[in-house]
Protein backbone atom coordinates (compact mmCIF):
# COMPACT_ATOMS: atom_id res chain seq x y z
CA UNK A 1 0.00 0.00 0.00
CA UNK A 2 2.49 2.49 0.89
CA UNK A 3 4.53 1.51 -2.14
CA UNK A 4 0.93 1.94 -4.00
CA UNK A 5 1.04 5.42 -2.61
CA UNK A 6 4.72 6.30 -3.45
CA UNK A 7 4.38 5.79 -7.15
CA UNK A 8 0.93 7.30 -7.31
CA UNK A 9 2.51 10.61 -5.68
CA UNK A 10 5.70 10.38 -8.23
CA UNK A 11 3.96 9.89 -11.19
CA UNK A 12 1.07 12.14 -10.28
CA UNK A 13 3.69 15.15 -9.40
CA UNK A 14 5.87 14.58 -13.01
CA UNK A 15 2.23 14.12 -14.73
CA UNK A 16 1.05 17.15 -13.45
CA UNK A 17 4.36 19.67 -13.65
CA UNK A 18 4.89 18.18 -17.05
CA UNK A 19 1.35 19.25 -18.19
CA UNK A 20 2.16 22.93 -16.97
CA UNK A 21 5.07 22.78 -18.29
CA UNK A 22 3.29 22.07 -22.25
CA UNK A 23 1.15 25.18 -22.05
CA UNK A 24 4.17 27.81 -20.19
CA UNK A 25 7.21 26.36 -22.07
CA UNK A 26 8.56 28.72 -24.14
CA UNK A 27 9.63 25.96 -27.36
CA UNK A 28 6.69 24.23 -28.86
CA UNK A 29 8.98 21.34 -29.35
CA UNK A 30 10.20 21.28 -25.67
CA UNK A 31 6.11 21.26 -25.13
CA UNK A 32 6.11 18.23 -27.19
CA UNK A 33 8.40 16.39 -25.14
CA UNK A 34 6.74 17.79 -21.85
CA UNK A 35 3.63 16.01 -23.72
CA UNK A 36 5.76 12.97 -24.09
CA UNK A 37 6.71 12.64 -20.41
CA UNK A 38 3.03 13.26 -19.63
CA UNK A 39 1.35 10.52 -21.29
CA UNK A 40 4.33 8.21 -20.60
CA UNK A 41 3.81 9.05 -16.50
CA UNK A 42 0.07 8.98 -17.42
CA UNK A 43 0.72 5.08 -19.05
CA UNK A 44 2.51 3.95 -15.75
CA UNK A 45 -0.11 4.75 -13.76
CA UNK A 46 -2.71 3.01 -15.53
CA UNK A 47 -0.62 -0.35 -15.99
CA UNK A 48 -0.02 0.40 -11.66
CA UNK A 49 -3.52 0.29 -11.30
CA UNK A 50 -4.47 -2.43 -13.43
CA UNK A 51 -5.20 -0.94 -17.05
CA UNK A 52 -1.98 -2.52 -18.50
CA UNK A 53 -3.51 -3.10 -21.99
CA UNK A 54 -4.51 0.59 -22.17
CA UNK A 55 -1.10 1.52 -20.68
CA UNK A 56 0.46 -0.09 -23.24
CA UNK A 57 -1.50 1.19 -25.88
CA UNK A 58 -1.36 4.65 -24.38
CA UNK A 59 2.56 4.26 -24.79
CA UNK A 60 1.95 3.04 -28.54
CA UNK A 61 -0.58 5.39 -30.03
CA UNK A 62 0.45 8.80 -28.25
CA UNK A 63 4.34 8.58 -27.87
CA UNK A 64 4.89 6.21 -30.77
CA UNK A 65 2.51 7.66 -32.90
CA UNK A 66 0.86 11.23 -31.98
CA UNK A 67 3.55 13.07 -30.38
CA UNK A 68 6.19 12.05 -33.22
CA UNK A 69 3.37 13.29 -35.42
CA UNK A 70 3.00 16.94 -33.50
CA UNK A 71 6.36 16.62 -34.13
CA UNK A 72 6.83 16.61 -37.82
CA UNK A 73 4.72 19.24 -38.16
CA UNK A 74 6.05 21.39 -35.19
CA UNK A 75 10.03 20.75 -37.35
CA UNK A 76 7.91 21.56 -40.68
CA UNK A 77 6.02 23.98 -39.83
CA UNK A 78 9.43 26.10 -38.51
CA UNK A 79 7.42 27.34 -35.60
CA UNK A 80 9.81 26.07 -32.67
CA UNK A 81 11.48 29.46 -31.93
CA UNK A 82 8.44 31.91 -31.75
CA UNK A 83 8.23 34.29 -29.41
CA UNK A 84 6.52 33.21 -25.81
CA UNK A 85 4.26 36.56 -25.56
CA UNK A 86 1.46 35.72 -23.19
CA UNK A 87 0.86 38.05 -20.78
CA UNK A 88 1.84 40.75 -22.78
CA UNK A 89 0.85 44.55 -22.75
CA UNK A 90 -1.12 44.69 -25.90
CA UNK A 91 -4.76 45.38 -25.29
CA UNK A 92 -5.89 43.29 -27.95
CA UNK A 93 -4.93 40.30 -26.85
CA UNK A 94 -4.29 39.77 -23.27
CA UNK A 95 -7.93 40.77 -22.94
CA UNK A 96 -9.43 37.42 -22.54
CA UNK A 97 -6.37 36.23 -20.22
CA UNK A 98 -7.93 37.06 -16.46
CA UNK A 99 -11.55 35.86 -18.13
CA UNK A 100 -9.60 32.35 -18.78
CA UNK A 101 -8.02 31.95 -15.78
CA UNK A 102 -11.33 32.74 -13.92
CA UNK A 103 -13.33 30.22 -15.74
CA UNK A 104 -10.68 27.59 -15.31
CA UNK A 105 -9.97 27.77 -11.68
CA UNK A 106 -14.07 27.76 -11.56
CA UNK A 107 -14.24 24.25 -13.93
CA UNK A 108 -11.36 22.98 -11.42
CA UNK A 109 -12.93 23.80 -7.85
CA UNK A 110 -16.49 22.79 -9.36
CA UNK A 111 -14.59 19.17 -10.11
CA UNK A 112 -13.07 19.15 -6.93
CA UNK A 113 -16.46 19.66 -5.38
CA UNK A 114 -17.63 16.67 -6.84
CA UNK A 115 -14.91 14.92 -6.48
CA UNK A 116 -14.92 15.47 -2.28
CA UNK A 117 -18.75 15.31 -2.13
CA UNK A 118 -18.87 12.07 -4.44
CA UNK A 119 -20.45 8.86 -3.23
CA UNK A 120 -21.83 6.24 -4.87
CA UNK A 121 -24.86 3.66 -4.28
CA UNK A 122 -24.11 0.42 -2.88
CA UNK A 123 -26.16 -1.13 -5.58
CA UNK A 124 -23.96 0.62 -8.31
CA UNK A 125 -20.92 -0.74 -7.23
CA UNK A 126 -21.70 -4.56 -8.15
CA UNK A 127 -22.64 -3.80 -12.06
CA UNK A 128 -24.16 -7.05 -13.62
CA UNK A 129 -21.87 -6.71 -17.00
CA UNK A 130 -18.55 -6.63 -17.79
CA UNK A 131 -17.11 -7.34 -14.09
CA UNK A 132 -13.16 -7.60 -14.09
CA UNK A 133 -12.32 -10.95 -13.08
CA UNK A 134 -9.34 -11.88 -11.23
CA UNK A 135 -8.68 -15.03 -13.02
CA UNK A 136 -8.28 -13.85 -16.57
CA UNK A 137 -5.73 -11.01 -17.88
CA UNK A 138 -6.99 -7.46 -18.44
CA UNK A 139 -6.02 -7.95 -22.35
CA UNK A 140 -7.67 -11.09 -22.47
CA UNK A 141 -10.71 -9.72 -20.48
CA UNK A 142 -11.09 -6.40 -22.76
CA UNK A 143 -10.84 -8.96 -25.63
CA UNK A 144 -13.69 -10.81 -24.88
CA UNK A 145 -15.89 -8.30 -24.56
CA UNK A 146 -14.63 -5.69 -26.97
CA UNK A 147 -14.92 -8.42 -30.22
CA UNK A 148 -18.46 -9.39 -29.29
CA UNK A 149 -20.40 -6.69 -27.00
CA UNK A 150 -19.01 -3.50 -28.82
CA UNK A 151 -18.39 -5.06 -32.40
CA UNK A 152 -20.35 -2.04 -33.93
CA UNK A 153 -18.78 0.82 -31.94
CA UNK A 154 -15.36 -0.78 -32.62
CA UNK A 155 -16.06 -1.15 -36.21
CA UNK A 156 -17.02 2.32 -36.47
CA UNK A 157 -14.12 3.66 -34.89
CA UNK A 158 -12.34 2.09 -37.93
CA UNK A 159 -14.06 3.59 -39.88
CA UNK A 160 -13.65 6.88 -38.14
CA UNK A 161 -9.50 6.19 -38.63
CA UNK A 162 -10.15 5.48 -41.76
CA UNK A 163 -12.10 8.75 -42.58
CA UNK A 164 -9.50 10.81 -40.63
CA UNK A 165 -6.83 9.08 -42.97
CA UNK A 166 -8.55 9.97 -46.06
CA UNK A 167 -8.91 13.75 -44.85
CA UNK A 168 -5.76 14.14 -43.67
CA UNK A 169 -4.41 13.08 -47.15
CA UNK A 170 -6.79 15.31 -49.12
CA UNK A 171 -6.05 18.15 -47.08
CA UNK A 172 -2.17 18.22 -47.19
CA UNK A 173 -2.20 17.06 -51.24
CA UNK A 174 -0.79 19.29 -53.45
CA UNK A 175 -0.27 18.65 -57.56
CA UNK A 176 2.52 20.49 -58.31
CA UNK A 177 3.29 21.51 -61.83
CA UNK A 178 5.50 19.77 -64.01
CA UNK A 179 5.47 17.09 -62.57
CA UNK A 180 6.42 13.67 -64.56
CA UNK A 181 3.33 11.09 -63.24
CA UNK A 182 2.08 7.79 -64.94
CA UNK A 183 -1.23 8.12 -66.04
CA UNK A 184 -2.57 4.92 -65.05
CA UNK A 185 -6.10 5.51 -67.50
CA UNK A 186 -3.38 5.69 -70.30
CA UNK A 187 -1.54 2.45 -69.50
CA UNK A 188 -4.46 0.45 -68.82
CA UNK A 189 -6.28 1.70 -71.96
CA UNK A 190 -3.55 1.03 -74.61
CA UNK A 191 -4.42 -1.91 -77.40
CA UNK A 192 -2.89 -4.63 -79.16
CA UNK A 193 -2.66 -2.94 -82.48
CA UNK A 194 -1.09 0.32 -81.11
CA UNK A 195 1.08 -1.30 -78.87
CA UNK A 196 3.04 -3.24 -81.56
CA UNK A 197 3.77 -3.65 -84.93
CA UNK A 198 4.36 -6.51 -87.02
CA UNK A 199 6.88 -6.07 -89.87
CA UNK A 200 7.87 -8.08 -93.06
CA UNK A 201 11.70 -7.88 -92.70
CA UNK A 202 13.00 -8.34 -96.42
CA UNK A 203 16.55 -9.51 -96.69
CA UNK A 204 19.44 -7.42 -97.54
CA UNK A 205 16.93 -4.26 -96.29
CA UNK A 206 16.35 -4.38 -92.46
CA UNK A 207 13.50 -2.61 -90.84
CA UNK A 208 13.45 1.01 -90.36
CA UNK A 209 12.29 2.14 -86.96
CA UNK A 210 10.78 5.22 -87.71
CA UNK A 211 10.25 7.84 -85.40
CA UNK B 1 -2.12 9.78 2.82
CA UNK B 2 -0.90 6.01 2.10
CA UNK B 3 -4.19 5.13 1.42
CA UNK B 4 -5.08 5.84 -2.61
CA UNK B 5 -8.34 5.79 -3.86
CA UNK B 6 -10.25 6.74 -6.31
CA UNK B 7 -10.64 10.40 -5.13
CA UNK B 8 -6.96 10.70 -5.97
CA UNK B 9 -7.07 9.74 -9.11
CA UNK B 10 -10.11 11.94 -10.10
CA UNK B 11 -8.25 14.55 -8.41
CA UNK B 12 -5.10 14.33 -10.89
CA UNK B 13 -7.86 14.02 -13.52
CA UNK B 14 -9.25 17.48 -12.39
CA UNK B 15 -5.99 19.24 -12.08
CA UNK B 16 -4.85 18.14 -15.87
CA UNK B 17 -7.85 18.72 -17.30
CA UNK B 18 -8.06 22.25 -15.64
CA UNK B 19 -4.43 22.43 -16.52
CA UNK B 20 -5.45 21.95 -20.35
CA UNK B 21 -8.66 24.45 -20.46
CA UNK B 22 -6.01 27.05 -18.70
CA UNK B 23 -3.44 25.89 -21.98
CA UNK B 24 -6.52 26.50 -24.16
CA UNK B 25 -6.88 29.99 -23.01
CA UNK B 26 -3.93 31.41 -22.10
CA UNK B 27 -2.02 30.16 -25.37
CA UNK B 28 -0.10 33.25 -27.14
CA UNK B 29 1.93 30.98 -29.34
CA UNK B 30 0.89 29.02 -32.25
CA UNK B 31 -2.12 26.65 -32.31
CA UNK B 32 -0.35 23.34 -32.00
CA UNK B 33 0.05 24.09 -28.67
CA UNK B 34 -3.92 24.39 -28.29
CA UNK B 35 -3.96 20.77 -29.81
CA UNK B 36 -1.43 19.67 -27.02
CA UNK B 37 -3.68 21.33 -24.66
CA UNK B 38 -6.49 19.44 -26.06
CA UNK B 39 -4.96 16.24 -25.69
CA UNK B 40 -4.15 17.00 -22.11
CA UNK B 41 -7.86 17.40 -21.58
CA UNK B 42 -8.60 13.74 -23.06
CA UNK B 43 -6.04 12.27 -21.26
CA UNK B 44 -7.68 13.79 -17.84
CA UNK B 45 -11.22 12.24 -19.51
CA UNK B 46 -8.93 8.75 -20.04
CA UNK B 47 -7.69 8.91 -16.06
CA UNK B 48 -11.54 9.40 -15.52
CA UNK B 49 -12.82 6.40 -17.09
CA UNK B 50 -9.35 4.20 -16.59
CA UNK B 51 -9.95 5.06 -12.54
CA UNK B 52 -13.75 4.17 -11.95
CA UNK B 53 -13.53 1.19 -14.14
CA UNK B 54 -10.74 -0.11 -11.69
CA UNK B 55 -12.83 0.82 -8.75
CA UNK B 56 -16.07 -0.18 -9.42
CA UNK B 57 -15.06 -3.38 -11.33
CA UNK B 58 -16.87 -2.70 -14.27
CA UNK B 59 -14.79 -3.34 -17.66
CA UNK B 60 -17.11 -0.91 -19.76
CA UNK B 61 -14.75 2.30 -18.46
CA UNK B 62 -11.71 0.73 -20.20
CA UNK B 63 -13.54 -0.20 -24.01
CA UNK B 64 -14.60 3.19 -24.01
CA UNK B 65 -11.23 4.23 -23.20
CA UNK B 66 -9.58 2.78 -26.33
CA UNK B 67 -12.49 4.52 -28.39
CA UNK B 68 -11.82 7.68 -26.68
CA UNK B 69 -8.13 6.79 -27.70
CA UNK B 70 -8.90 6.35 -31.49
CA UNK B 71 -11.06 9.53 -31.98
CA UNK B 72 -7.76 11.68 -30.22
CA UNK B 73 -5.72 10.04 -32.70
CA UNK B 74 -8.00 10.69 -35.67
CA UNK B 75 -8.28 14.61 -34.41
CA UNK B 76 -4.40 15.10 -33.82
CA UNK B 77 -4.28 13.98 -37.27
CA UNK B 78 -6.82 16.38 -39.03
CA UNK B 79 -5.98 19.14 -36.69
CA UNK B 80 -2.39 19.21 -38.04
CA UNK B 81 -3.33 18.71 -41.66
CA UNK B 82 -5.64 21.69 -41.19
CA UNK B 83 -2.93 23.19 -39.23
CA UNK B 84 -0.42 22.67 -42.38
CA UNK B 85 -2.75 23.97 -45.21
CA UNK B 86 -3.37 27.11 -43.32
CA UNK B 87 0.17 28.03 -42.89
CA UNK B 88 0.71 27.18 -46.42
CA UNK B 89 -1.75 29.45 -47.61
CA UNK B 90 -1.77 32.32 -44.65
CA UNK B 91 2.28 31.96 -43.71
CA UNK B 92 1.75 31.82 -39.95
CA UNK B 93 -0.63 29.95 -37.52
CA UNK B 94 0.06 32.26 -34.36
CA UNK B 95 -3.12 32.50 -32.79
CA UNK B 96 -3.98 36.26 -32.91
CA UNK B 97 -3.27 36.65 -36.67
CA UNK B 98 -5.09 33.82 -37.63
CA UNK B 99 -8.22 36.21 -38.44
CA UNK B 100 -9.48 34.72 -41.97
CA UNK B 101 -13.00 34.05 -41.07
CA UNK B 102 -13.33 37.65 -39.32
CA UNK B 103 -15.43 36.14 -36.58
Amino acid sequence: MVAHAIFFYVFSIIAVISAIMVTVSKNTVHSVFFLILDFISISCLFIMIGAEFLGMIMLIVYVGAVAVLFLFVVMMLNVAQQKNQWFNSEASSSSHIPVGLIISTIIFFELIIVVGGWKYKPELSNPNTNQISNEISNTHSLGQVLYTDYIHIFQISGMILLIAMIGAIVLTFRRREGLKTQSYLKQISRERSEGIEVLEVQSNKGVKIDD
Amino acid sequence: MTEIGLGHYLTLGAVIFSIGVIGIFLNRKNIIVILMSIELILLAVNINLVSFSIYLGDLTGQVFTLFILTVAAAEAAIGLAIIVVYYRNAGTIRVEEIDKLKG
